[in-house]
């Protein structure tokens, strides 16, 4: 393509191969009647319609070339990337590998330490919750917000005019509660806690701002064999209910039912000294 | 034309035989690309100006892949075979940009 006798196209004095053809100053082109660009175009058209036999040689390189550029993006885009490294490049990616793996040791092992921690704060919550929800329960039964059932006695308690004395039935409730009562109730209408009051009331007895009249039903959660002996002991209860002409009869049963529940009132006054 | 033949006619070949570099040679493969292809473009260059001549072309197509790879493999022995290629890339792309240059002025006049 380039040879001289193949080189008629109007420029004489171009010296072929004379210069390193990857070295030449682009001021190298010879100034010519015809623009340079119309002249690169022309060679550009002659070199891919009429090919010269230098360009035998040339396609050859470029196959060369074709077949290592397409081998080189085929193994550079392999999986094995430390296939071709160099030993120092391996070296540090094997440090850079083991510091990796160092700090994520540390990870591991500081993620575990918080782990345990949760889980041990998230044991001791727990604890504390039930322990709470039992404590919770126990006071709701002593304070009557909740029902509650379980053994005990039932006691109904007759008396004409429903003239029971106040002092009475306190003895007898206070009885009781020595032999261990854990929730009481009144006519199946009225909770006997703490702060329960009693007072006298024209045609029976005034329990918390409820009259109550005879016959009373005193429901009690406790040992059953206990209350019953706590009521008929001589000059007990029983005894001086029938001095005042009443009867009363003492019921044994394993599933006394109180239900009738107190809405839990916030002390006004008195205040928790801390952490009692 | 056949110049560019050559060029299809090898790279289907690359494709279709999958040749297998030896391991020792691997580094070498891409500075001997970026070399051939510095070559290539200083050629169409050459070819442009009217000073091509097949001759020079296969001489600095062989040597510059030839020298490229011989750095790198001086930089190796060194220890400073990373930076060496670093160096080599450079300075081809440097040369592979200012023929480019050239050859689209004598194109495309701009």
């Amino acid at each position: 393509m380039t040879e001289p006798g193949a080189e008629t196209v109007g420029q004489p004095n171009v010296p072929a191969g004379a210069v390193p053809s990857d070295a030449v100053p682009s001021d190298a082109v010879p100034s010519d009647a015809v623009p340079s660009g119309d002249l690169a175009r022309r060679r550009l058209v002659r070199g891919l319609l009429h090919p010269g036999r230098g360009q035998v040689v040339v396609g050859v390189l470029l196959a060369a070339l074709g077949a290592a550029a397409v081998t080189q993006v085929r193994i550079a885009g392999r999986d094995d990337d430390y296939a071709g490294l160099r030993q120092a490049d391996l070296i540090q990616a094997l440090n850079g590998l083991q510091a990796a793996s160092r700090r994520t040791e540390q990870d591991i092992s500081d993620l575990q330490a918080t782990r345990d921690s949760l889980r041990d704060s998230n044991d001791k919550t727990a604890t504390a919750l039930s322990n709470a929800q039992e404590q919770l329960s126990s006071l709701g039964v002593l304070a009557g917000t909740l029902a509650a059932h379980g053994p005990g006695v039932r006691i109904t308690v007759t008396v004409p005019d429903s003239h029971l004395s106040v002092n009475l039935l306190l003895d007898g409730i206070e009885e009781l509660r020595d032999a261990g009562a854990e929730a009481i109730e009144i006519n199946d209408s009225t909770r006997v806690v703490a702060q329960t009051s009693f007072e006298s009331a024209p045609g029976g007895i005034n329990v918390d701002g409820r009259v109550l009249k005879s016959p009373f039903t005193i429901d009690v959660i406790g040992d059953p064999e206990g209350l019953t002996t706590a009521l008929k002991f001589p000059g007990g209860f029983v005894d001086d209910v029938s001095l005042d002409e009443g009867k009363v009869s003492i019921k044994q049963s394993q599933n006394i039912q109180v239900t009738t529940l107190r809405k839990a009132v916030k002390p006004q006054n008195a205040a928790p000294n801390s952490s009692g | 034309m056949i110049a560019v033949l050559g060029l299809l006619l090898g790279v289907a070949l690359g494709l279709v035989l999958k040749p297998d570099v030896p391991i020792g040679f691997e580094p070498y493969l891409p500075i001997a690309v970026v070399a051939a292809l510095d070559a290539v473009f200083g050629a169409a260059r050459a070819y442009l100006d009217g000073i091509f001549d097949d001759k020079v072309f296969v001489v600095s197509f062989i040597s510059n892949v030839f020298i490229a790879a011989l750095i790198v493999f001086l930089g190796d022995k060194l220890g400073v075979g990373a930076q060496l290629s670093t160096g080599v890339i450079v300075v081809l792309g440097i040369r592979i940009f200012a023929n480019v240059a050239a050859i689209r002025r004598h194109l495309f006049h701009a």
